[in-house]
């Protein structure tokens, strides 16, 4: 009986959607390529916030230790930080950064410019093999 | 090197570890010869960075106060000190006059060399009225004959014609990985004045070139390179003895070319990752070169520090002083013709933290 009425209640869902887009796993070229645009657009402005000495307040930028993010190590996190005593995320590595060589602010985990810093510190990172908790 | 020397070295070493991160006393060498022996302190890359009114980066005015006091306790005292550019970070008279002013406290007579951050705002003009120096230039010191170069020259082009203001080819030029950079070049005209200072020089005179870039081709991305590396070293091949010394790369790199040593300077401000941790780029990191330690973000002068050079019978020894790292010891080895760590070259004596990636 419950199912029943489940059933009932779904099918002009599942009708609206046959009838229009195909379902969540049909995608083509397009949306690749647009998704692909979407993701390198991010990296772009990770790239712009990496060379600018206004994210922090003492105008030092991150490029200027860390030139094409080297050193950043994307491929290790999350992984043991001694001084922090814990297992940490890339962010919070960055985090570390802007509070004390750019003597900033910290940004959230999900604040738009975190995010595209660690676009553009893995994209520059991109195609090393995943080692988390390497050191 | 003979092993009775190797033996001093590492003996040196390791009293130099006993004090502590200040290794304030140098046991001098037994020698022999008494020609071309001495000692100079080399430091290089404090990119003071102003940030407004009198303020500046703190970090980076830290390393140079520290170079300066502990050059200034060195004792057998050296007998002058070489700076290897980038005193600045985007060549404004505060940020020069910062640096200068800093590096008066030292008590010894400095030759200085220009950066591409000292150099690019005004075309060197004003580091040349606070230094009373051109910007290259040579001179005698014990037998050996000094060679202080402008390396950081690049093509016409994109210094006169490319930027529409004297600030943005400065900011450019600042950005090590700016794709908008450009090679550096010594450039003919000085090669030609090399030449002809050369000329007057004896063939088995020990020549020590200091350049801010190397005058070797290492990797293009960072200007880790010097377009005409090639002739440089072609000018120098008919000298017995020839070593260059650099800034620029902030980080440990030596390197054997034909009759040239080379050997690179820490910065006091910041260490440089070397260039196969950027894992797109191509490079050629000396293979001879034992890298330094992998920096500690969290120690701030990790990874930074100065040189201490020794000057025996025409080659050097530069000892990297490193503030939270042990002293790291780069000499001429007789035996196999080529600088080498006194401690780590063998493979089997390198440590984790030299592992970069
Ligand atoms: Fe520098
Ligand atoms: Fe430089």
């Amino acid at each position: 009986m419950r199912k029943k009425l489940m059933l009932t209640a779904l099918a002009p869902v599942l009708f609206a959607l046959g009838a229009g887009n195909l379902g969540g796993d049909e995608f083509d070229q397009e949306d690749i390529d647009r998704w692909q645009e979407q993701f390198m657009q991010v990296v772009q402005e990770g790239r712009a916030l990496w060379t600018d000495g206004t994210l922090g307040t003492n105008g030092v930028a991150c490029a200027q230790c860390h030139p094409n993010a080297a050193n950043t190590h994307p491929e290790t996190y999350p992984k043991f930080q001694k001084q922090m005593g814990r297992v940490v995320d890339m962010w919070e590595m960055f985090n570390w950064c802007l509070q004390h060589p750019l003597e900033g602010e910290e940004l959230a985990a999900d604040d738009a410019k975190m995010i595209a810093l660690i676009a553009y510190a893995r994209h520059e990172r991109r195609g090393v093999e995943l080692e988390p908790g390497k050191h | 090197m003979t092993q009775s020397n190797r033996r001093k070295f590492i003996q040196r070493a390791a009293s130099m570890a006993a004090v502590g991160t200040l290794p304030l006393t140098y046991v001098k060498l037994g020698r022999s010869e008494q020609s071309a022996e001495f000692s100079f302190a080399f430091l290089s890359d404090s990119h003071i960075q102003h940030i407004r009114g009198n303020e500046f980066v703190r970090n980076w005015d830290r390393g140079l106060i520290r170079a300066v006091a502990e050059t200034n306790l060195l004792n057998p005292k050296p007998d002058f000190v070489i700076y290897g550019g980038d005193l600045a970070q985007l060549g404004t008279k505060p940020e020069l006059d910062h640096g200068a002013e800093l590096l008066s406290a030292l008590k010894y007579d400095i030759y200085p060399i220009l950066g591409e951050h000292d150099y690019y705002l005004d075309l060197g003009e004003y580091w040349s009225d606070i230094f009373k120096r051109p910007h290259y230039y040579s001179f005698d010191h014990k037998g050996v004959h000094f060679v202080m170069l402008n390396s950081i020259l690049t093509y016409d082009e994109w210094t006169f014609e490319r930027w529409p203001t004297a600030e943005q080819r400065m900011n450019e030029m600042a950005g090590l990985d700016n794709p908008n950079g450009s090679p550096f070049l010594v450039g003919d005209a000085q090669r030609e004045w090399l030449k002809k200072d050369l000329a007057e020089v004896d063939k088995s005179t020990p020549i020590v070139v200091v350049s801010h870039s190397p005058l070797q081709k290492i990797y293009k991305g960072w200007n880790f390179w010097t377009d005409d590396a090639e002739q440089m070293q072609a000018i120098l091949a008919p000298f017995d003895k020839v070593t260059v010394l650099y800034g620029h790369v902030h980080q440990i790199q030596y390197n054997q070319i034909g009759n040239i040593s080379f050997t690179s300077a820490m910065a006091t401000a910041w260490p440089w990752p070397y260039p196969g941790s950027y894992a797109q780029a191509e490079h050629y990191l000396p293979v001879l070169t034992v890298p330094m330690n992998r920096a500690d973000p969290f120690f701030e002068r990790d990874a930074t520090g100065w040189q201490f050079v020794d000057v025996h019978t025409g080659r050097v020894a530069v000892h990297y002083n490193l503030y939270d790292n042990a002293v790291r010891t780069v000499a001429w080895n007789e035996d196999t013709g080529r600088p080498e760590d006194t401690v780590f070259q063998d493979p089997a004596a390198r440590i984790p933290p030299q592992q970069h990636y």
